[in-house]
């Protein structure tokens, strides 16, 4: 007993001790840059005179986002019917389009405002970017529910505004649901981008002003609402950023969960499963990931981002793809274990006809995008290797598009009766309607890295360790960021 | 050119000189001037005196709002306008109606709060004597600023300038009103 009690008493002697190791933190700004640094790289892209490389990819882009307008053009002029849609397949391409690009915005909100909320300070270089990710994508995937209406023109019905027919919305809906959903969500996410660029719009004007371009000085100017750096205005903006970072994280979780609400609602073998919503969200985020990547590393390698954009930031975006992936992974399977212990053969059909049915190669493609793919990002070799990663991040955003496909279209095509089964394929018009959307995306993408700072100067600069008012001289050493890190 | 300035400009190096500069401004009891910084500095509002930010109250209200909204908007068109049956199920619940009033709750307190944050600082202020400051390109990107407005009570153009200056303010100037 007295030697218990010994022991225990000199314990905590012993632990007073112990120096915890210093856990390494990565720098998030390489070769010690100064602020000075951050604000020339990345105003001297707007400033520097428009690349040729550019010129190309935007007409290139606008080519191809012709394709849209043509074929939604002819879709107006003509009818919905010129989409493939038939019964019993009545939802296709235009809802997994839908999907997959709403899926794709949702890692632009998860950078900037989960993470903001988790104090990932990585977040900071590649989160402009990401949001802006978020709202193109969110524009693409607008256009498909909007022109599946069939009359375009009546689209207006789906919100409440008075129409002469007197009637109202059905709120009991899904699809309603999700009008409030997604259209809350741009409006918050260029909300949140807005707020986020105000500083660094202040930076342009200023530096357009002092370079002589009074007119472009005067544009920024306008949206910079005249901030001046003033740290009572900060101590607002910060507030009121940490709270559009609260209030987005719902936000985004909630998106993707009313998305799934659209099937999961329903009583269609193979969409009315509870483990839809959880599993949307993982996947929106592992194919949202996956796009960043996409854009990421050639603007890195484009513009000579490596210090700010480092390898620390692509190992994260990185595990993040692979553990969103494996989690995704792990649905496709419970989604199999629960059809079968659930004992309705239905639901077993619907599941067994997806991985052995007509679809079969959609099936197939969906779980080597999106379960073998993301498996390699185990490995530190690959992370290091930005064209690999570059190529499976491709696969990624290929994987998820399919995911949406199968689970959309091979419940469709056999639901309860034999007699009224069919096979879908899309038609050239929804073809077109589709590709174009990549030029869509392309050519808002274009003209924000060429107009907008693709990085947020402020945000960069306050996680630097010279941002540390507490005294950590720029040493030299990538290690002073450890110790602001740990500080606070 | 005459005119009383609006107020004194010291430039700071570096972020732990103007956060001590700031301490040195608070303890001498000064209420109306401010930091410029390119960033926002961890800590700078506590040296600087400067409470908690009233954004979330706006906030707070605008959420409560848009809850609000979309409960009684649902309710009015379901029950009340144009009451019509659904499935044999009653007017109104709160559970079909919660999603949407959920992502108004989400959709007004963003709007509160940046509104909230506008207006809390007075934007946009497209002119301003600082903004006309030859400072403000070097105060948006690498220095760090203190300027003490002469609408301060205990602002005197020697005095003031004495306390930048031993507080280790660089190239103090008058900020033209």
């Amino acid at each position: 007993m007295a030697a218990h009690a010994h022991s225990s008493a000199a314990q905590p002697a012993i632990l007073s001790e112990v120096k915890p190791t210093p856990f390494p933190r990565a720098t998030l700004v390489e070769n010690n840059r100064s602020f000075g640094w951050v604000t020339d790289k990345i105003c001297g892209i707007i400033e520097g005179k428009t690349p040729t490389w550019w010129w190309v990819c935007f007409i290139l882009a606008c080519f191809v986002a012709s394709f849209t307008v043509a074929g939604i053009t002819y879709l107006v002029a003509t009818g919905v019917g010129v989409w493939g849609h038939a019964n019993p397949v009545n939802w296709a391409w235009d809802i997994v389009n839908f999907v997959f690009w709403i899926g794709i915005g949702h890692a632009g909100t998860l950078i900037s405002a989960i993470l903001c909320l988790l104090r990932q300070k990585w977040r900071t270089s590649i989160n402009r970017a990401a949001e802006a990710m978020t709202i193109f994508a969110v524009v693409c995937a607008g256009i498909f529910p909007v022109f599946h209406v069939g009359r375009v023109w009546f689209a207006w019905y789906l919100f409440p505004i008075p129409n002469s027919n007197e009637i109202w919305q059905n709120y009991r809906s899904p699809l309603e649901w999700d009008v409030f959903a997604v259209s809350t969500y741009g409006t918050v996410s260029v909300l949140f981008w807005y707020v986020g660029l105000i500083p660094d719009l202040a930076v342009l004007r200023d530096r357009f002003f002092k370079a002589g371009n009074k007119v472009r000085s005067f544009l920024y100017g306008i949206f910079a609402m005249g901030w001046r750096g003033s740290n009572r205005h900060w101590s607002n903006y910060e507030m009121a950023y940490l709270i559009l970072a609260g209030v987005s994280t719902p936000l985004v979780l909630s998106v993707h969960t009313i998305v799934s609400f659209d099937f999961a609602v329903s009583l269609l073998p193979g969409w009315h499963t509870t483990i839809f919503p959880p599993y949307f969200v993982a996947g929106a985020i592992f194919s949202g990931f996956g796009m960043v990547l996409t854009l990421m590393l050639p603007l890195r390698a484009i513009y000579g981002l490596q210090d700010l954009i480092t390898q620390y930031h692509i190992d994260c975006m990185c595990k993040i793809v692979l553990a969103t992936g494996t989690i995704v992974g792990y649905a496709y399977g419970m989604e199999f274990f629960i059809a079968w212990y659930g004992a309705n053969p239905n639901e077993g059909f619907a599941f067994i006809n997806r991985a052995f049915g007509h679809y079969a190669w959609a099936y197939w493609i969906m779980i080597s995008c999106n379960v073998i793919t993301p498996q390699f990002f185990w490995f530190k070799k690959v992370r290091e290797n930005t064209a690999f990663v570059w190529i499976l991040s491709i696969f990624v955003n290929v994987g998820m598009w399919f995911e949406r496909f199968v689970i959309i279209v091979t419940s469709l095509a056999r639901d309860f009766l034999p007699s009224s089964w069919g096979y879908y394929s899309p038609s050239i018009v929804e073809i077109f309607t589709f590709f174009g959307t990549f030029g869509v995306f392309s050519v808002l993408f274009l003209l924000f890295i060429r107009f907008l700072p693709v990085m947020p100067m402020a945000e960069i600069k306050a996680v630097m360790p010279q941002a540390d008012p507490h005294g950590h001289a720029p040493t030299g050493h990538g290690d002073s960021a450890l110790a602001h890190s740990t500080k606070h | 050119m005459a005119a009383k300035p609006y107020g004194l400009i010291a430039t700071f190096e570096t972020t732990p000189d103007v956060y001590h500069a700031a301490e040195k401004v608070r303890d001498a009891g000064y209420k109306n001037w401010d930091c410029i910084t390119p960033f926002p500095i961890h800590g700078l509002d506590g040296a600087m005196g400067v409470k908690r930010s009233n954004v979330p109250k706006f906030s707070l209200c605008g959420g409560l709002l848009g809850f609000t909204t979309g409960m009684s908007l649902i309710y009015w068109t379901s029950a009340v306008n144009y009451p019509l049956v659904v499935g044999g199920k009653p007017y109104f619940s709160p559970l079909y109606a919660f999603p949407v009033s959920y992502e108004l709750t989400i959709l007004f307190t963003a709007f509160a709060t940046i509104g909230g944050m506008f207006f809390l600082n007075r934007l946009p202020m497209h002119y301003h004597p600082v903004l006309k400051s030859d400072k403000i390109v070097s105060g948006m990107d690498d220095k760090f600023h203190i300027v003490i407005e002469s609408s301060d009570p205990k602002f005197n153009l020697a005095h003031t300038k004495a306390l930048l200056e031993q507080a280790g303010g660089k190239d103090i100037q008058e900020l033209e009103a």
